[in-house]
């Protein structure tokens, strides 16, 4: 399996990345030799072996649904770029 | 000697007999980074108000009386991609160039109530992507060995500054083997802890579930101490483990009698620079002395670790680094014309080189149509991984091995090849996917470059790595070497 540059583009828009035509030439250089590495994997015999995502036995973990402190409206604010009336100000999404 | 040669229960009674003051110390701290620091490069954020104030809040302590706890006064360096209120944040990421945190990880308020002293934050490789520090979006840290060489990383800045002597001790983080490869590479201690032991609650995410805190030191001792001050459950971190935490400095008695240590074959072949294996053979001959025993073992599916774990951290990274959109932080792309264009420009201004390729990889692995090929087959394969250790296990008590397969390169000797570079990590990354705990403890040096033996436990057994990275210290001199600065 070896990946094109238009692969490279298909995946950055995914990444929400926007690259220059060098970066993709090296992307995708970088990315075959990496993925090629990774296909040694394929050597291995893994039906019914059970993936492992975590190493602790720990499942979901809630707390008691009750009201607790909280950061006030202009702590969470304090790093905005950018901000109108007590809130995060983006470019409009509806024209 | 210097005063961070010092031992630790020195230094805390020449402060309770007043002959020193926690000003002394934190004047001893700022003088050495002043006269070090340009060369070395290990700080990207100095707290001197901060920690001149807390100081003397501290002295008038002394003065008052009272209990002191063991790490009071003590100055520290804290990894920049672990937050603390009102002090920058930046995980060595021009993204992050101005973030100002709004609380501060559990780890930190830990240090806190110990009374230790937060000196600065410390370089390392943006957002703990990279074993050189070569991927610092400020500057590269420079080893205190040789400043022609890396000092490793990603914490090559928690390492360089406990080496240089310009803190007393520092905390890290570990992903692959970010927290011991710099400590062999800078000639001190690191330990990575048991996975869910340290909260990771203000660690900033890398790949969740492999990231763990945990302390650079000079010494054993030193780090059984920072340990003991920084484990424990964390309600604000949902994969903390609930365990009780048992004492760590009572475990390092300078006995190994008995004990069984298994050396894989695989930690020691092919790649495995010639004076770094003579140093772990002479180091496991020392443990005999001592009355330990120690074989060949095999962990079989060593060679697809790194594989397996650059899907994995680099899918969990994937996912993590969505939150950087320069929405509610960060440093924003000028006049986006649309909010999309605000994402994917603020991203690929911010973001470095390493970081887009993880973030391209991650994305990639994870896509339709290759989850299954690369993502969910790396997860079978990690189980596998973890087998090995636990195999192995069932008749030993520990593994040892090197730390890295060299000593440290030179600076821009690998950075244009980042596969040479992820198999640098070939021995701290199956440790790290097994989620076990392991300490890098200085044990031999090559052309005037330190290296390092790794130790590894089982889970949760912090107190037997302990107990014999202290046996092995109090026999050997390389962790009393100081670089020549």
């Amino acid at each position: 399996m070896s990946i094109t540059i238009k692969d490279v583009e298909h995946v950055a828009n995914l990444a929400r990345l926007e690259l220059s035509e060098q970066e993709k030439e090296q992307f995708t250089s970088q990315l075959n030799a990496i993925l090629k590495y990774a296909e040694k994997l394929d050597e291995l015999q893994t039906d019914g072996v059970e993936p492992t995502s975590h190493v602790l036995p720990v499942h979901n973990v809630t707390r008691e649904d009750v009201v607790r402190e909280s950061v006030t409206n202009e702590t969470a604010l304090r790093n905005a770029p950018d901000e109108e009336d007590g809130q995060f100000k983006v470019p409009a999404v509806l024209e | 000697m210097a005063l961070f040669d010092l031992r630790l229960q020195e230094v805390h009674n020449q402060l309770k007999k007043k002959e020193l003051s926690v000003g002394d110390l934190v004047d001893a701290s700022y003088s050495r980074i002043a006269a070090t620091d340009a060369s070395i490069q290990a700080f990207l954020t100095l707290n001197e108000e901060g920690a001149r104030a807390a100081a003397a809040e501290f002295d008038g302590a002394l003065t008052a009386g009272g209990e002191l706890g063991l790490l009071f006064g003590l100055p520290a360096g804290i990894k920049d991609n672990i937050v603390t209120e009102g002090l920058l944040t930046t995980c060595a990421s021009q993204f992050l160039r101005n973030y100002d945190p709004i609380y501060s990880a559990t780890v930190v308020k830990k240090l806190k109530s110990a009374q230790t002293v937060t000196i600065g934050k410390l370089n390392m490789d943006e957002f703990a992507m990279g074993g050189s520090n070569e991927n610092s979006s400020f500057y590269p840290t420079r080893n205190p060995w040789n400043t022609d060489y890396v000092p490793g990383g990603s914490s090559g800045g928690s390492a360089a500054s406990v080496a240089a002597g310009q803190v007393y001790f520092s905390l890290g983080s570990d992903t692959g083997g970010s927290i011991r490869q710099p400590a062999a590479y800078c000639g001190i201690v690191g330990l990575k802890p048991t996975y869910g032991l340290v909260s990771r609650y203000g660690l900033v995410a890398f790949a969740s579930s492999l990231d763990q805190i945990g302390p650079l030191t000079k010494n054993v001792e030193d780090s059984a101490y920072v340990l003991q001050a920084i484990a424990g459950y964390d309600a604000n971190d949902s994969t903390s483990a609930n365990v009780d935490i048992p004492d760590y400095v009572s475990a390092l008695t300078g006995d190994v009698k008995g004990l069984r240590i298994g050396v894989p074959k695989e930690y020691l072949g092919q790649g495995i620079d010639p004076k770094v294996k003579e140093a772990v053979i002479a180091a496991l001959k020392q443990f005999e002395s001592l009355g330990a025993t120690w074989e060949e073992v095999s962990l079989p599916h060593t060679e697809y670790a790194v594989a397996t774990y650059y899907l994995l951290a680099s899918s969990e990274a994937s996912s993590n680094l969505a939150r950087f959109d320069g929405v509610r932080y960060g440093v924003r792309a000028e006049n986006p014309d649309n909010l999309l264009e605000l994402y994917r420009k603020s991203r690929s201004q911010g973001f470095g080189s390493e970081v887009k390729r993880r973030i391209m990889l991650g994305t990639y692995a994870l896509s339709s149509g290759y989850y299954d090929a690369y993502y969910l087959k790396a997860q079978k394969v990690r189980t596998l991984i973890k087998q090995d250790f636990d195999n192995v296990f069932k008749d030993f008590d520990l593994i040892i091995g090197p730390t890295a397969p060299t000593p440290a390169f030179r600076i821009g000797e690998q950075v244009g090849d980042p596969l040479t570079m992820y198999l640098n990590d070939i021995c701290t990354i199956p440790v790290s996917l097994a989620g076990i705990p392991a300490i890098s403890v200085p044990c031999g040096f090559a052309d005037g470059l330190p290296i390092g033996l790794q130790i590894i436990g089982k889970a949760f057994d912090e107190r037997t790595v302990l107990r014999a990275a202290h046996a092995f210290e109090q026999h050997t001199e390389h962790h009393k070497q100081r670089p020549q600065l």
